[in-house]
């Protein structure tokens, strides 16, 4: 692989930087893998990467149907936090908030995460008090995080308006410092970079379309470029985790629901954190390149169109204009839709099946991106010894059986 | 936006009801002899097709009634619609299942 650096930049300058090698290469798949995973996102990628990075397991190859990153990598509003009500997901949460915060060094490839902080507001006593029991949770467990008021908010973001007259009226909110943002798309570009230069074969335009599965254990998949042998397989499909998991004849607590973001013309820079507000559901940041990102809620009903209603989007814009009323004429650019793996605890499955050497990692729904590389870490651990890591073994797929929630649900604060 | 035919209103905008997730799971008899892989399947596991979903749908914001709906989640179109207690159509019947539009 060839390193990015200042004096590969100066380099590359001299021949008008028409010898850059290619990021990754795009080979043919071979017969036989030593594990295969199955859709190129960010977590799949990870994944890759670690098995290769941590577990010395090369002979990889990772289907994508699409092209990677093309999922809710490439469409989600790119919020990093770890502040997490219970002790499983505030864990695990916060492993992906230790590898994000060494990532770009780690993959030579600058993810552009930035540290800018994340607030949560609250606007009804019921909400401080969650947001009170919820930072102290976190800073037991290690994870940073402080309770504001609303005159703190204010000196924080100007723009805010916390009038007590707004329809909602902000009371306070927690406020996460080490959370932020990163590039969606070069997390995927960086972890496909970092797998392929350990071997990882990425494969794109290759849908999964079934399993082989002999005397109970996965030998294969069917694809659109054929059979593909291997005795592991890791599924991270977000959205489609239902569609595969029926190839196998699993079954899976997972619906999936259009979830749906949109940008505005870009501006100079207004807004230097993270707001999320669930109670009147919307949450705002702004891009390098000065883009407001605005994420809203999900459709009730389930769905596998790209796409929403606008009903969902005019009541998530009136939310962020009564948080910002500066914003009021600004103009959108751009709107679209993804789809989430929504679980019943809004906690993920990680976990090994009923089929032997096949593994599910899915269930993210609206808030996986932040945990790309602890996804990634703990499945490949998963996927490596055929058990699960400690931090990721409450995440079994048999909790729905054993009744063992966590239930994030409220807790969390916010859905993203 | 969908917009839904209720079986005793007729059309109106989706945002007058609310939906339901899906339809026919039925409420084990006999709760006490279920195992807790019988359970987990009733509370907790889902088709969630990508293609026709029989799902259920209360019209909430008016006559307060439910009713089933036939739906393909990737085009979002309404296959059918029936009320509850009925058969579920077979797929190449889907389209006799919409109610009468009343003039409203
Ligand atoms: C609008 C929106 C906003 C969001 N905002 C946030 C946020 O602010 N913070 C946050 O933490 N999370 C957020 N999320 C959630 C987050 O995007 C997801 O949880 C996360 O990206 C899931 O990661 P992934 O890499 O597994 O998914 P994906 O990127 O969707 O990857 C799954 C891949 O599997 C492929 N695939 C599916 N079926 C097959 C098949 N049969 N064969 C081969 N490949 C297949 C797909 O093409 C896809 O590329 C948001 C999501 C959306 C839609
Ligand atoms: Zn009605």
């Amino acid at each position: 692989m060839q390193k990015y650096s200042i004096f590969s930049l100066a380099k590359n300058a001299l021949s008008y930087h028409k010898n850059w090698e290619q990021a990754w290469r795009s080979p043919e798949p071979k017969s036989e893998y030593d594990a295969i995973i199955v859709g190129g996102g960010g977590h799949g990628l990870a994944t890759a990467y670690y098995l290769a990075k941590e577990h010395g397991i090369t002979n990889v190859a990772v289907l994508e149907k699409g092209w990677i990153g093309g999922g809710n990598t490439g469409r989600n509003t790119t919020i990093v936090r770890s502040n997490y009500l219970w002790d499983e997901a505030a864990h695990l949460y916060e492993k992906a908030m230790k590898l994000w915060e060494g990532l770009s060094q780690d993959l030579n490839y600058n993810v552009m995460f930035s540290q800018r902080g994340v607030f949560n507001l609250g606007h009804t006593l019921q909400d401080m008090r969650d947001i009170e029991r919820r930072v102290n949770a976190n800073r037991l467990n290690g994870i940073d995080g402080v309770v504001m008021n609303a005159e703190e908010i204010k000196e924080r973001i100007p723009i805010i308006n916390t009038s007590p007259n707004a329809r909602y009226p902000i009371l306070g909110a927690s406020f996460q410092p080490r959370g932020g943002v990163a590039r969606h798309d070069a997390v995927a570009w960086g972890f496909a970079r970092g797998a392929d230069a350990r071997g990882v074969d990425i494969i794109q335009n290759c849908e999964v379309t079934g399993f082989r599965r002999e005397n109970g254990a996965v030998v294969g998949v069917e694809t659109s470029k054929g059979f593909i042998k291997s005795n592991k397989i890791g599924v991270v499909a977000a959205g489609h985790s239902s569609v595969l998991a029926e190839m196998a004849e699993l079954r899976m607590p997972i619906e999936s629901h259009p979830l749906q973001a949109l940008v505005s013309e870009p501006m100079k820079p207004v807004l230097d954190t993270v707001v999320m507000s669930n109670a009147v559901h919307g949450y705002v940041s702004q891009s390098d390149k000065g883009e407001l990102v605005i994420g809203a809620g999900v459709d009730a009903y389930t769905g596998y169109g790209q796409r929403g209603s606008l009903s969902i989007i005019e009541g998530n814009i009136a939310a962020i204009v009564e948080l910002f009323p500066i914003f009021s004429r600004v103009r959108q650019l751009r709107q679209w839709g993804g789809i989430v793996d929504v679980c019943p605890d809004a906690c993920p499955i990680i976990s090994k099946t009923d089929v032997k050497g096949l593994y599910f990692n899915c269930g993210w729904g609206t808030g996986g991106f932040k945990a790309t590389p602890g996804s990634g870490w703990v499945f490949a651990h998963t996927i490596a010894k055929d058990e699960p890591h400690e931090l990721n073994a409450a995440f079994d797929v048999n909790r729905f059986y054993t009744g063992a929630l966590i239930d994030e649900h409220g807790a969390a604060g916010v859905a993203h | 936006m969908l917009q839904i035919t209720c079986p005793y209103c007729g059309p109106r905008d989706q945002d007058e009801f609310t939906f339901g997730g899906e339809a026919h799971i039925v409420r084990p008899l006999d709760p006490d002899s279920l195992s807790e892989r019988e359970w987990g399947d009733y509370l907790f596991m889902r088709e969630n097709p990508k293609g026709n979903h029989k799902e259920q749908w209360c019209h909430s914001a008016a006559c307060g009634k439910w009713f089933n709906v036939v739906r393909d989640t990737v085009t979002y179109e309404i296959k059918a619609i029936y009320k509850v207690g009925e058969q579920a159509p077979e797929e190449e019947t889907c389209k006799s299942h919409q109610p009468e539009p009343e003039n409203d």
